[in-house]
Protein backbone atom coordinates (compact mmCIF):
# COMPACT_ATOMS: atom_id res chain seq x y z
CA UNK A 1 0.00 0.00 0.00
CA UNK A 2 1.04 3.43 -0.68
CA UNK A 3 1.46 5.65 1.83
CA UNK A 4 1.53 9.45 0.96
CA UNK A 5 3.67 11.93 3.16
CA UNK A 6 3.27 15.17 3.02
CA UNK A 7 6.65 16.55 1.07
CA UNK A 8 9.24 17.84 3.55
CA UNK A 9 9.53 21.18 1.73
CA UNK A 10 6.48 23.33 0.40
CA UNK A 11 6.88 23.91 -3.29
CA UNK A 12 7.37 27.65 -2.48
CA UNK A 13 10.07 27.09 -0.81
CA UNK A 14 12.28 25.10 -3.67
CA UNK A 15 14.24 27.61 -5.71
CA UNK A 16 13.57 27.82 -9.42
CA UNK A 17 16.64 25.37 -10.91
CA UNK A 18 16.84 28.67 -13.28
CA UNK A 19 17.80 30.80 -10.60
CA UNK A 20 20.03 28.26 -8.38
CA UNK A 21 21.95 27.49 -12.04
CA UNK A 22 22.08 31.71 -12.23
CA UNK A 23 23.06 31.34 -8.53
CA UNK A 24 26.05 28.88 -9.49
CA UNK A 25 26.95 30.70 -12.45
CA UNK A 26 27.22 34.02 -10.26
CA UNK A 27 29.15 32.48 -7.15
CA UNK A 28 31.72 30.97 -9.80
CA UNK A 29 32.38 33.74 -11.77
CA UNK A 30 32.59 35.84 -8.34
CA UNK A 31 35.28 33.44 -6.39
CA UNK A 32 37.55 33.36 -9.85
CA UNK A 33 37.76 36.88 -9.05
CA UNK A 34 38.16 37.19 -5.44
CA UNK A 35 38.65 33.72 -3.38
CA UNK A 36 38.84 36.36 -0.64
CA UNK A 37 35.24 37.28 -0.89
CA UNK A 38 32.99 36.48 1.40
CA UNK A 39 29.69 35.62 -0.74
CA UNK A 40 26.43 36.59 1.18
CA UNK A 41 23.62 33.82 -0.58
CA UNK A 42 20.56 35.43 -1.72
CA UNK A 43 18.12 33.69 -0.77
CA UNK A 44 15.20 35.47 -1.82
CA UNK A 45 16.23 36.79 -4.86
CA UNK A 46 13.34 36.28 -7.65
CA UNK A 47 11.45 33.57 -5.49
CA UNK A 48 7.92 33.32 -6.77
CA UNK A 49 5.06 34.01 -4.37
CA UNK A 50 2.52 31.43 -4.26
CA UNK A 51 -1.09 31.55 -3.14
CA UNK A 52 -1.41 35.14 -4.38
CA UNK A 53 -5.24 35.75 -5.08
CA UNK A 54 -5.53 38.70 -7.40
CA UNK A 55 -7.42 41.83 -6.37
CA UNK A 56 -10.49 44.40 -7.33
CA UNK A 57 -8.09 47.41 -6.37
CA UNK A 58 -6.33 47.21 -9.81
CA UNK A 59 -5.82 49.55 -12.65
CA UNK A 60 -6.50 48.89 -15.80
CA UNK A 61 -3.30 50.34 -17.44
CA UNK A 62 -0.16 49.17 -19.13
CA UNK A 63 2.05 47.53 -16.76
CA UNK A 64 5.59 49.33 -16.48
CA UNK A 65 8.68 47.10 -17.29
CA UNK A 66 9.92 44.68 -14.16
CA UNK A 67 13.32 46.43 -15.28
CA UNK A 68 11.85 49.61 -15.16
CA UNK A 69 10.80 49.30 -12.09
CA UNK A 70 13.87 47.64 -10.45
CA UNK A 71 16.57 50.05 -12.00
CA UNK A 72 15.18 53.27 -11.47
CA UNK A 73 14.52 53.53 -7.84
CA UNK A 74 14.60 56.62 -5.25
CA UNK A 75 16.16 54.52 -1.95
CA UNK A 76 18.44 57.17 -0.81
CA UNK A 77 19.75 54.04 1.77
CA UNK A 78 21.30 52.66 -0.99
CA UNK A 79 22.41 55.81 -2.92
CA UNK A 80 20.88 59.36 -4.33
CA UNK A 81 21.25 57.88 -8.07
CA UNK A 82 18.37 56.27 -9.36
CA UNK A 83 20.47 53.87 -11.00
CA UNK A 84 22.22 52.83 -7.52
CA UNK A 85 20.15 51.04 -5.46
CA UNK A 86 19.81 48.65 -7.96
CA UNK A 87 23.66 48.27 -7.59
CA UNK A 88 24.02 48.72 -4.34
CA UNK A 89 21.30 47.06 -2.53
CA UNK A 90 22.82 43.58 -4.24
CA UNK A 91 24.00 42.07 -1.55
CA UNK A 92 21.48 43.28 1.33
CA UNK A 93 20.20 40.29 2.82
CA UNK A 94 16.35 41.64 4.59
CA UNK A 95 16.74 38.53 7.14
CA UNK A 96 16.46 38.28 10.22
CA UNK A 97 13.01 40.78 10.04
CA UNK A 98 10.94 41.73 12.44
CA UNK A 99 8.67 44.75 12.26
CA UNK A 100 7.11 46.28 15.80
CA UNK A 101 4.12 47.52 16.05
CA UNK A 102 3.84 49.50 19.10
CA UNK A 103 2.57 53.09 20.80
CA UNK A 104 -0.75 53.42 21.55
CA UNK A 105 -2.31 50.07 21.09
CA UNK A 106 -3.93 47.76 23.64
CA UNK A 107 -1.45 45.05 22.22
CA UNK A 108 1.93 45.52 20.76
CA UNK A 109 3.26 43.18 18.90
CA UNK A 110 6.20 42.14 16.74
CA UNK A 111 5.73 40.09 13.56
CA UNK A 112 8.75 38.06 11.79
CA UNK A 113 8.63 38.91 8.11
CA UNK A 114 8.26 34.98 7.15
CA UNK A 115 5.03 35.09 9.27
CA UNK A 116 3.58 37.74 7.55
CA UNK A 117 4.07 36.52 4.07
CA UNK A 118 1.75 33.71 5.16
CA UNK A 119 -0.94 35.55 5.53
CA UNK A 120 -3.55 36.25 2.65
CA UNK A 121 -1.52 38.41 -0.07
CA UNK A 122 -3.32 39.87 -2.40
CA UNK A 123 -1.33 41.20 -6.23
CA UNK A 124 -2.89 44.63 -6.57
CA UNK A 125 -1.84 47.50 -9.53
CA UNK A 126 -1.42 50.38 -8.53
CA UNK A 127 -0.72 53.45 -9.89
CA UNK A 128 3.14 55.68 -8.76
CA UNK A 129 3.65 59.24 -8.91
CA UNK A 130 6.95 60.44 -7.69
CA UNK A 131 7.40 63.53 -6.61
CA UNK A 132 10.06 64.18 -8.87
CA UNK A 133 7.10 64.36 -11.79
CA UNK A 134 7.55 60.61 -13.43
CA UNK A 135 4.99 57.71 -12.58
CA UNK A 136 4.86 53.66 -13.12
CA UNK A 137 1.93 51.65 -13.04
CA UNK A 138 2.93 48.59 -10.60
CA UNK A 139 1.75 44.96 -10.17
CA UNK A 140 2.51 44.95 -6.03
CA UNK A 141 1.67 41.96 -4.04
CA UNK A 142 0.58 42.30 0.00
CA UNK A 143 -1.92 42.74 2.31
CA UNK A 144 -3.73 45.91 3.67
CA UNK A 145 -1.87 47.93 6.78
CA UNK A 146 -4.96 47.62 8.69
CA UNK A 147 -4.41 43.48 8.92
CA UNK A 148 -1.70 44.51 11.31
CA UNK A 149 -3.81 47.82 12.86
CA UNK A 150 -6.55 45.83 13.68
CA UNK A 151 -4.34 42.93 15.51
CA UNK A 152 -2.92 45.96 17.77
CA UNK A 153 -5.92 47.64 18.06
CA UNK A 154 -5.02 51.20 17.93
CA UNK A 155 -6.38 53.18 21.58
CA UNK A 156 -8.61 55.81 21.67
CA UNK A 157 -5.89 58.75 21.68
CA UNK A 158 -3.72 57.03 18.61
CA UNK A 159 -4.45 59.57 15.72
CA UNK A 160 -1.15 58.92 13.58
CA UNK A 161 0.96 55.99 12.65
CA UNK A 162 4.49 56.76 12.52
CA UNK A 163 6.55 54.23 10.37
CA UNK A 164 10.58 53.43 10.70
CA UNK A 165 13.03 52.44 7.82
CA UNK A 166 16.03 50.13 9.02
CA UNK A 167 18.68 52.35 10.06
CA UNK A 168 21.62 49.96 9.20
CA UNK A 169 24.64 52.44 7.62
CA UNK A 170 27.09 48.93 7.13
CA UNK A 171 24.01 47.40 5.34
CA UNK A 172 22.59 50.27 3.85
CA UNK A 173 25.66 52.02 2.57
CA UNK A 174 23.85 55.33 1.92
CA UNK A 175 23.46 55.75 5.33
CA UNK A 176 26.70 57.01 5.51
CA UNK A 177 26.41 59.74 4.00
CA UNK A 178 23.56 62.46 6.25
CA UNK A 179 21.71 63.25 3.11
CA UNK A 180 18.78 62.77 4.99
CA UNK A 181 17.99 62.44 9.16
CA UNK A 182 18.40 58.56 9.41
CA UNK A 183 16.73 56.55 10.13
CA UNK A 184 14.03 57.03 7.18
CA UNK A 185 10.46 57.92 9.08
CA UNK A 186 7.47 58.71 7.32
CA UNK A 187 3.48 58.80 8.62
CA UNK A 188 0.08 58.70 7.83
CA UNK A 189 -2.98 59.80 9.46
CA UNK A 190 -4.69 56.89 11.19
CA UNK A 191 -7.85 56.79 8.90
CA UNK A 192 -5.54 57.14 6.07
CA UNK A 193 -3.25 53.94 7.29
CA UNK A 194 -6.56 52.25 8.04
CA UNK A 195 -7.80 52.90 4.30
CA UNK A 196 -8.30 49.85 2.37
CA UNK A 197 -6.05 50.36 -0.59
CA UNK A 198 -3.37 51.63 2.42
CA UNK A 199 -0.85 48.23 1.11
CA UNK A 200 2.22 46.70 3.17
CA UNK A 201 3.66 44.99 0.26
CA UNK A 202 6.30 41.81 0.21
CA UNK A 203 6.37 41.76 -3.01
CA UNK A 204 6.75 42.64 -7.20
CA UNK A 205 5.49 41.17 -10.00
CA UNK A 206 3.91 38.26 -7.97
CA UNK A 207 7.56 37.81 -7.02
CA UNK A 208 9.21 38.01 -3.53
CA UNK A 209 9.79 42.19 -3.66
CA UNK A 210 13.46 42.86 -4.64
CA UNK A 211 15.79 44.69 -2.06
CA UNK A 212 15.86 48.34 -4.11
CA UNK A 213 12.20 48.71 -3.51
CA UNK A 214 12.33 48.50 -0.72
CA UNK A 215 12.94 44.70 0.97
CA UNK A 216 11.43 42.95 2.89
CA UNK A 217 8.23 45.12 3.97
CA UNK A 218 7.02 48.26 2.61
CA UNK A 219 3.74 50.79 2.00
CA UNK A 220 2.36 51.51 -1.17
CA UNK A 221 0.01 54.52 -0.67
CA UNK A 222 -1.24 54.98 -4.02
CA UNK A 223 -2.70 58.79 -4.10
CA UNK A 224 0.27 60.04 -2.39
CA UNK A 225 3.99 61.15 -3.73
CA UNK A 226 5.78 58.46 -3.62
CA UNK A 227 8.02 59.32 -0.64
CA UNK A 228 5.24 58.74 1.89
CA UNK A 229 5.52 54.78 1.37
CA UNK A 230 8.17 54.17 3.20
CA UNK A 231 10.28 50.94 2.81
CA UNK A 232 12.25 48.62 4.75
CA UNK A 233 10.03 48.91 7.30
CA UNK A 234 11.20 48.24 11.13
CA UNK A 235 9.02 49.61 13.12
CA UNK A 236 5.44 51.08 13.28
CA UNK A 237 4.20 53.07 16.25
CA UNK A 238 0.77 54.36 16.83
CA UNK A 239 0.86 57.84 18.16
CA UNK A 240 -0.98 60.89 19.06
CA UNK A 241 0.77 63.99 17.07
CA UNK A 242 1.46 64.05 13.31
CA UNK A 243 5.11 62.49 13.07
CA UNK A 244 7.94 64.45 11.37
CA UNK A 245 8.71 62.67 8.41
CA UNK A 246 12.56 62.92 6.88
CA UNK A 247 11.39 64.91 4.14
CA UNK A 248 9.49 67.41 6.51
CA UNK A 249 12.74 67.70 8.59
CA UNK A 250 15.01 67.62 5.34
CA UNK A 251 12.93 70.68 3.73
CA UNK A 252 9.76 71.68 5.36
CA UNK A 253 9.01 74.43 2.69
CA UNK A 254 8.99 71.80 -0.21
CA UNK A 255 7.65 68.39 1.61
CA UNK A 256 4.22 68.61 3.56
CA UNK A 257 2.44 65.75 6.25
CA UNK A 258 -0.08 64.66 3.22
CA UNK A 259 1.33 65.01 0.34
CA UNK A 260 -1.14 63.70 -2.13
CA UNK A 261 -0.90 63.77 -5.46
CA UNK A 262 -2.09 67.45 -6.69
CA UNK A 263 -1.73 68.89 -9.67
CA UNK A 264 -2.37 72.09 -8.58
CA UNK A 265 0.10 72.37 -5.83
CA UNK A 266 3.56 72.77 -7.09
CA UNK A 267 6.75 71.50 -5.62
CA UNK A 268 8.26 75.23 -4.95
CA UNK A 269 10.54 74.54 -7.68
CA UNK A 270 8.96 72.50 -9.97
CA UNK A 271 5.06 71.76 -11.42
CA UNK A 272 2.99 69.45 -10.48
CA UNK A 273 0.34 69.52 -13.19
CA UNK A 274 2.21 67.19 -15.44
CA UNK A 275 4.18 63.44 -15.18
CA UNK A 276 5.77 61.57 -17.73
CA UNK A 277 4.77 57.99 -17.22
CA UNK A 278 7.84 55.96 -17.37
CA UNK A 279 8.26 54.16 -21.07
CA UNK A 280 5.77 57.05 -22.44
CA UNK A 281 7.30 59.92 -24.80
CA UNK A 282 4.60 63.00 -24.11
CA UNK A 283 3.87 63.71 -20.11
CA UNK A 284 0.37 63.06 -19.37
CA UNK A 285 -1.75 65.21 -16.69
CA UNK A 286 -0.89 64.37 -13.75
CA UNK A 287 -4.42 63.40 -11.51
CA UNK A 288 -5.57 64.42 -8.48
CA UNK A 289 -5.00 62.06 -5.57
CA UNK A 290 -3.12 60.28 -8.61
CA UNK A 291 -6.46 59.24 -9.66
CA UNK A 292 -7.74 57.87 -6.48
CA UNK A 293 -10.33 60.56 -5.49
CA UNK A 294 -13.57 58.41 -5.92
CA UNK A 295 -11.81 56.52 -2.90
CA UNK A 296 -9.81 58.96 -0.50
CA UNK A 297 -10.76 62.30 -1.28
CA UNK A 298 -13.91 62.24 1.45
CA UNK A 299 -10.86 61.92 3.93
CA UNK A 300 -9.89 65.51 3.02
CA UNK A 301 -13.17 67.34 2.73
CA UNK A 302 -13.21 70.84 3.90
CA UNK A 303 -9.34 70.41 4.21
CA UNK A 304 -7.07 73.54 2.84
CA UNK A 305 -5.28 71.14 0.10
CA UNK A 306 -2.96 73.82 -0.75
CA UNK A 307 -1.83 74.71 3.39
CA UNK A 308 -2.28 70.80 3.78
CA UNK A 309 0.00 70.03 1.42
CA UNK B 1 46.89 67.75 -34.83
CA UNK B 2 46.22 67.95 -31.20
CA UNK B 3 43.28 70.26 -32.03
CA UNK B 4 41.76 67.80 -34.37
CA UNK B 5 42.15 64.60 -31.68
CA UNK B 6 40.89 67.07 -29.26
CA UNK B 7 37.47 67.70 -31.82
CA UNK B 8 36.53 64.20 -31.61
CA UNK B 9 37.48 64.07 -27.46
CA UNK B 10 34.52 67.00 -27.43
CA UNK B 11 32.31 64.52 -29.36
CA UNK B 12 32.57 61.78 -27.27
CA UNK B 13 29.80 62.54 -24.93
CA UNK B 14 27.69 62.60 -28.15
CA UNK B 15 28.51 59.57 -29.56
CA UNK B 16 27.89 57.68 -25.91
CA UNK B 17 24.47 59.30 -25.91
CA UNK B 18 23.89 58.16 -29.41
CA UNK B 19 25.12 54.53 -28.83
CA UNK B 20 22.99 54.35 -25.47
CA UNK B 21 20.24 55.27 -27.13
CA UNK B 22 20.15 52.81 -30.08
CA UNK B 23 21.47 49.88 -27.53
CA UNK B 24 18.80 50.12 -24.97
CA UNK B 25 21.47 52.08 -22.34
CA UNK B 26 19.36 55.36 -21.32
CA UNK B 27 17.63 53.37 -18.40
CA UNK B 28 14.18 53.88 -17.83
CA UNK B 29 13.71 57.65 -18.43
CA UNK B 30 15.66 58.51 -21.45
CA UNK B 31 14.77 62.05 -21.87
CA UNK B 32 15.75 62.49 -18.02
CA UNK B 33 18.94 61.15 -18.89
CA UNK B 34 19.82 63.30 -21.89
CA UNK B 35 18.53 66.55 -20.29
CA UNK B 36 21.26 65.13 -17.38
CA UNK B 37 24.02 64.40 -19.88
CA UNK B 38 24.16 67.47 -22.35
CA UNK B 39 23.67 69.24 -18.98
CA UNK B 40 26.41 68.27 -17.25
CA UNK B 41 28.44 68.23 -20.20
CA UNK B 42 28.20 71.78 -21.29
CA UNK B 43 29.10 72.39 -17.41
CA UNK B 44 32.18 70.74 -17.73
CA UNK B 45 33.40 71.95 -20.97
CA UNK B 46 32.65 75.49 -19.81
CA UNK B 47 35.26 74.95 -16.72
CA UNK B 48 37.00 73.52 -18.71
CA UNK B 49 37.77 76.85 -21.30
CA UNK B 50 37.49 78.67 -17.70
CA UNK B 51 40.97 76.56 -17.01
CA UNK B 52 42.52 77.44 -20.10
CA UNK B 53 43.79 80.74 -19.47
CA UNK B 54 45.11 79.46 -15.86
CA UNK B 55 46.72 76.98 -17.61
CA UNK B 56 48.58 78.42 -19.80
CA UNK B 57 49.83 81.18 -16.96
CA UNK B 58 50.71 78.21 -14.44
CA UNK B 59 52.74 76.35 -16.78
CA UNK B 60 53.40 78.82 -18.98
CA UNK B 61 52.27 76.49 -22.30
CA UNK B 62 50.77 79.39 -24.33
CA UNK B 63 49.95 76.82 -27.25
CA UNK B 64 46.48 76.31 -25.21
CA UNK B 65 44.92 79.19 -26.00
CA UNK B 66 44.31 77.53 -29.80
CA UNK B 67 42.16 75.45 -28.02
CA UNK B 68 40.30 77.74 -26.15
CA UNK B 69 37.84 78.87 -28.67
CA UNK B 70 37.12 75.33 -29.74
CA UNK B 71 36.18 74.46 -26.58
CA UNK B 72 33.76 77.17 -25.58
CA UNK B 73 31.90 76.77 -28.71
CA UNK B 74 31.50 73.10 -27.71
CA UNK B 75 29.87 74.10 -24.39
CA UNK B 76 27.43 76.16 -26.68
CA UNK B 77 26.94 73.00 -28.65
CA UNK B 78 26.36 71.05 -25.63
CA UNK B 79 23.78 73.91 -24.28
CA UNK B 80 22.02 74.09 -27.33
CA UNK B 81 21.58 70.10 -27.18
CA UNK B 82 20.42 70.54 -24.02
CA UNK B 83 17.98 73.12 -24.38
CA UNK B 84 16.42 71.42 -27.45
CA UNK B 85 16.06 68.42 -25.36
CA UNK B 86 14.12 70.22 -23.19
CA UNK B 87 12.18 72.43 -25.60
CA UNK B 88 11.54 69.32 -27.46
CA UNK B 89 11.93 66.23 -25.69
CA UNK B 90 10.45 67.18 -21.82
CA UNK B 91 7.70 69.88 -23.23
CA UNK B 92 7.08 68.74 -26.71
CA UNK B 93 7.07 72.49 -27.82
CA UNK B 94 4.42 73.21 -25.29
CA UNK B 95 5.22 77.47 -24.96
CA UNK B 96 2.78 78.11 -22.64
CA UNK B 97 4.35 75.45 -19.74
CA UNK B 98 7.44 76.82 -21.30
CA UNK B 99 7.26 80.25 -20.53
CA UNK B 100 5.81 79.49 -17.43
CA UNK B 101 8.55 77.19 -16.85
CA UNK B 102 10.87 80.15 -17.16
CA UNK B 103 9.24 82.41 -15.22
CA UNK B 104 8.48 80.63 -12.77
CA UNK B 105 10.83 78.33 -11.55
CA UNK B 106 14.59 80.22 -10.22
CA UNK B 107 16.77 76.78 -11.81
CA UNK B 108 14.58 77.45 -15.03
CA UNK B 109 15.16 81.01 -15.03
CA UNK B 110 18.67 81.07 -14.06
CA UNK B 111 19.90 78.21 -16.75
CA UNK B 112 17.55 80.12 -19.52
CA UNK B 113 19.18 83.56 -18.84
CA UNK B 114 22.62 82.15 -19.25
CA UNK B 115 22.01 80.00 -22.51
CA UNK B 116 20.85 82.74 -23.71
CA UNK B 117 23.95 85.08 -22.47
CA UNK B 118 26.12 82.30 -24.26
CA UNK B 119 24.51 83.12 -27.73
CA UNK B 120 26.42 86.44 -28.70
CA UNK B 121 29.48 84.86 -27.07
CA UNK B 122 29.07 81.98 -29.65
CA UNK B 123 28.46 84.84 -32.74
CA UNK B 124 31.28 87.13 -31.88
CA UNK B 125 33.72 84.23 -31.64
CA UNK B 126 35.15 84.42 -35.35
CA UNK B 127 38.24 86.41 -36.05
CA UNK B 128 36.42 88.92 -37.95
CA UNK B 129 34.36 89.41 -34.92
CA UNK B 130 37.54 90.01 -32.91
CA UNK B 131 39.13 91.91 -35.13
CA UNK B 132 36.27 94.25 -35.58
CA UNK B 133 35.60 94.81 -31.74
CA UNK B 134 38.77 94.81 -30.64
CA UNK B 135 38.86 95.68 -26.81
CA UNK B 136 35.44 95.28 -26.59
CA UNK B 137 35.20 92.07 -27.53
CA UNK B 138 37.22 90.73 -24.43
CA UNK B 139 34.91 92.89 -22.29
CA UNK B 140 31.78 91.24 -23.88
CA UNK B 141 33.51 87.60 -23.39
CA UNK B 142 33.89 88.58 -19.83
CA UNK B 143 30.39 87.51 -19.11
CA UNK B 144 31.18 83.97 -19.55
CA UNK B 145 32.46 84.50 -16.24
CA UNK B 146 28.61 85.40 -15.01
CA UNK B 147 27.64 82.29 -17.27
CA UNK B 148 29.45 79.67 -15.40
CA UNK B 149 28.02 80.91 -12.15
CA UNK B 150 24.53 81.32 -13.90
CA UNK B 151 25.08 77.17 -14.86
CA UNK B 152 26.44 75.91 -11.60
CA UNK B 153 23.47 77.50 -9.61
CA UNK B 154 20.94 75.68 -12.45
CA UNK B 155 22.32 72.93 -10.98
CA UNK B 156 22.00 73.49 -7.55
CA UNK B 157 18.52 74.67 -7.46
CA UNK B 158 17.14 71.97 -9.57
CA UNK B 159 18.64 69.02 -7.16
CA UNK B 160 16.37 67.86 -4.71
CA UNK B 161 18.26 67.21 -1.63
CA UNK B 162 22.23 65.63 -2.93
CA UNK B 163 24.38 68.63 -3.46
CA UNK B 164 27.60 66.86 -3.77
CA UNK B 165 27.81 67.18 -7.21
CA UNK B 166 26.97 70.49 -7.76
CA UNK B 167 28.72 71.31 -4.92
CA UNK B 168 31.80 69.61 -6.51
CA UNK B 169 31.49 71.75 -9.82
CA UNK B 170 31.35 75.13 -7.77
CA UNK B 171 34.05 74.53 -5.99
CA UNK B 172 36.25 74.02 -9.52
CA UNK B 173 34.19 76.98 -9.97
CA UNK B 174 35.47 79.11 -7.52
CA UNK B 175 38.97 77.74 -7.98
CA UNK B 176 38.96 78.93 -11.70
CA UNK B 177 37.33 82.70 -10.96
CA UNK B 178 39.55 83.41 -7.65
CA UNK B 179 42.61 82.56 -9.64
CA UNK B 180 41.52 85.52 -11.87
CA UNK B 181 40.55 87.70 -8.87
CA UNK B 182 43.47 87.55 -6.74
CA UNK B 183 45.71 88.47 -10.34
CA UNK B 184 43.73 90.79 -10.74
CA UNK B 185 43.81 92.43 -6.97
CA UNK B 186 47.28 91.88 -7.43
CA UNK B 187 47.61 93.37 -10.68
CA UNK B 188 45.53 96.62 -9.32
CA UNK B 189 47.77 97.11 -6.67
CA UNK B 190 51.36 97.25 -8.95
CA UNK B 191 49.57 100.11 -11.29
CA UNK B 192 47.36 101.84 -8.10
CA UNK B 193 47.61 105.49 -8.59
CA UNK B 194 49.70 107.43 -5.90
CA UNK B 195 47.74 108.77 -2.85
CA UNK B 196 45.65 111.76 -4.06
CA UNK B 197 47.60 114.91 -3.04
CA UNK B 198 46.50 116.70 0.76
CA UNK B 199 45.43 120.02 0.02
CA UNK B 200 45.17 121.62 3.34
CA UNK B 201 41.88 123.81 3.64
CA UNK B 202 42.26 127.25 4.86
CA UNK B 203 38.99 127.42 6.44
CA UNK B 204 40.69 130.53 8.11
CA UNK B 205 40.82 132.18 4.39
CA UNK B 206 37.29 132.25 4.17
CA UNK B 207 36.37 134.12 6.93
Amino acid sequence: MLIRRPADIKSSEITDPLIYRQRREFIKGAAAISALAALPLRADAATKLSGVKKSTYTVDEVLTPFNDITTYNNFYEFGTDKASPAIQARNFVPRPWTVTVEGMVKRPMTFDIDDLMKWPLEERVYRLRCVEGWSMVIPWTGFPLNEILKRVEPTGSAKFVEFTSLNDPKRMPGQRSPVLDWPYVEGLRLDEAQHPLTLMVVGLYGEVLPNQNGAPLRLAVPWKYGFKSAKSIVRIRLVEKAPISSWMRATPNEYGFFSNVNPDVDHPRWSQSKERRIGEFLKRKTLPFNGYGAQVAAMYAGMDLRKFF
Amino acid sequence: MAKAALFFVCLIPLGRLVWLAFNGGLGANPIEFITRSTGTWTLVLLLVTLSITPLRKLTGYNALIRVRRMLGLFAFFYVCLHFTTYIWLDQFFEWASILKDIKKRPFITVGFASFVLLIPLALTSTNAMMRRLGRRWQQLHRLVYLIGIGGVVHYWWLVKKDITQPALYALVLALLLGYRLTLWLQARKRVAPPPAPITPVNLASHK
